[in-house]
């Protein structure tokens, strides 16, 4: 379970969380939803210690991560893996060294076992037998799928996206989406996701929170938020733009 | 203004000292606990030491005959020929061979290792590993630190070496000095202190590129510009470091040896 609580954070001038508050159930898929540069990546960032909160807690299973330094932070991610917008493969290993790398790191598998597991997490994003291409070779939804098998391939328990379709085409983007769907029901995962897609944020949620203004506007249930009449959510999910309202700074 | 500027700088210079320390306990603390993987320090020395020969052999070459050439021009108004070769042995045992190699060192390792960590860290890799429950320091200062400190005095050693041999070269073969002299003179001179001294350098300064190169590249800014910045700014910080701790490791080495 995670916990959010009262989360403020200032980046330079701007502050860009407010008082952000949520509570994520195991087992839960959950989407956060808002304008660009509204603070999405930033609170997903928070959840596994990426960034430390100027004040207000992170609780991940009762652990408060602001008290942790970062050797013990790393403990606490074991927990996680996640998937980052640019997919952040290293660039100067294979796609086989980049999946196995915590395997590897570990050293509790044999060779045999980290190709297998490799290849398993490889065939769940679709992409068997590529073990010895370089992220250089590969495009854009491949390196995302790449990325995911990363994440996957040591069976977190949690598993965060900042924008996972952002740059891809629309049908690269869908794969994506159905890949994250088929992850969180087969893996029984905590799927947390950032985005400002909102056919993706459908088919990857149960529940989606709207972040505003630097804290939680709403939360419920996918097709209530997305049906949802309040004007703000309504004109965000339907992208209806107020014209005589200056954009933000 | 000018006080302003003054402030601000120190106050800069200060924080990067700090965190500097900071980075240099981790690493100490990482070498300690969590020992990198052979591979990952081979593949480091490979790039360290085996792909650096060229530029210290050149180095080293050019500056053993550069200064067997003056050393001769001057000894020779006084009849001194004989005593170049000590002349350019002690010289690039303790100082020239350790801070020139090492200055090179500097520029091809140093700046590589600075754009590698900055690129990573403005592409998201550096979170990406620190997700994956890695530390950062443990996976890539590391080895890059034991690395350097393990191939500058070789490399160092190499350097030494070539230009006593390019010297000898130019003196008994261009400038006509007696090989024999010229040998027994070296061999005189040049004591097992000599070569500790520039070996102790090389070892300090290999740390020194290492750690001021990867503090740069892990706290480089956004963009293409901030890893162009903290490139220059690892290769200008390190170099100015190695030419001030070379006068302080002079001084220190020279009171134990020299009383």
């Amino acid at each position: 379970m995670i916990e959010v609580r009262l989360l403020h954070k200032q980046l330079g001038n701007q502050k860009v969380l407010r008082g952000a508050s949520l509570l994520i159930e195991t087992g839960e898929a959950v989407v956060i939803i808002g304008r660009s540069g509204g603070g999405k990546s930033v609170l997903l960032k928070h959840l596994i210690g990426l960034m430390s909160p100027d004040s207000g807690q992170v609780l991940v299973d009762g652990r408060d991560l602001a008290c942790l330094d970062e050797r013990s932070l790393l403990q606490v991610r074991r927990k996680f893996g996640m998937l980052f917008q640019t997919a952040a493969l290293f660039d100067s290993l294979t796609v086989f060294e980049n999946v196995s790398f915590v395997l590897r790191r570990e050293r509790k598998h044999t060779g045999a076992e980290v190709r297998r597991l490799v290849a398993e997490a490889l065939d769940m994003v679709e992409l068997p037998g590529i073990e010895d291409k370089m992220p250089a070779e590969l495009s854009g939804g491949m390196r995302k799928r790449v990325g995911l098998a990363r994440a996957i391939v040591y069976r977190p328990e949690i598993l965060l996206y900042d924008e996972p379709t952002t740059g891809l085409d629309p049908m690269a983007g869908a794969r994506i989406d159905h890949l994250i769907r088929r992850v969180w029901e087969q893996l029984k995962v905590t799927s947390i996701a950032v985005t400002h897609d909102m056919k993706s944020a459908q088919t990857i949620s149960n529940r989606i929170l709207m972040l505003h203004e630097g804290t939680i506007y709403q939360s419920g249930p996918t097709s209530e938020i997305l049906g949802s009449k309040d004007p703000l959510i309504h004109n965000f999910v339907n992208g209806i733009v107020d014209f005589r309202t200056p954009l933000p700074a | 203004m000018l006080f302003a500027l003054l402030r601000s700088q120190t106050k800069s210079f200060l924080k990067d000292l700090g965190e500097l320390s900071i980075l240099v306990g981790e690493a100490a603390h990482s070498l300690r606990y969590r020992p990198p993987s052979w591979r990952d320090f081979i593949a480091q020395l490979h790039f360290v030491g085996v792909k650096s020969q060229s530029v210290v052999i050149t180095t080293g070459a050019a500056t053993g005959m550069v200064l067997c050439a003056q050393t001769y021009f001057q000894f020779h108004k006084v009849k001194m020929d004989t005593a170049t070769g000590a002349v350019v042995s002690v010289g690039m045992s303790s100082e020239l061979g350790p801070v020139l190699a090492c200055l090179m060192l500097t520029a091809r390792v140093g700046a590589a290792m600075a754009a590698e960590l900055g690129t990573m860290k403005v592409t998201e890799q550096i979170d990406a590993l620190r997700t994956l429950a890695t530390h950062p320091v443990d996976y890539l200062v590391v080895p890059r630190l034991l690395a350097c400190t393990v191939a500058a005095p070789l490399l160092t050693a190499e350097s030494i070496l070539v230009g006593i041999f390019a010297s000898y070269i130019v003196g008994v073969y261009l400038l006509g000095i007696e090989g024999a002299y010229y040998v027994a003179n070296v061999n005189r001179y040049t004591g097992p202190e000599d070569v500790f001294t520039g070996l102790a350098k090389a070892t300090v300064f290999g740390g020194v590129i290492a750690m001021v190169s990867c503090y740069k590249g892990l706290n480089c800014p956004q963009g293409a510009e901030g890893v162009g910045r903290a490139t220059t700014e690892a290769v200008v910080a390190a170099s100015i470091t190695i030419l001030v701790s070379n006068f302080f490791m002079t001084l220190f080495l020279s009171s134990i040896f020299r009383g």
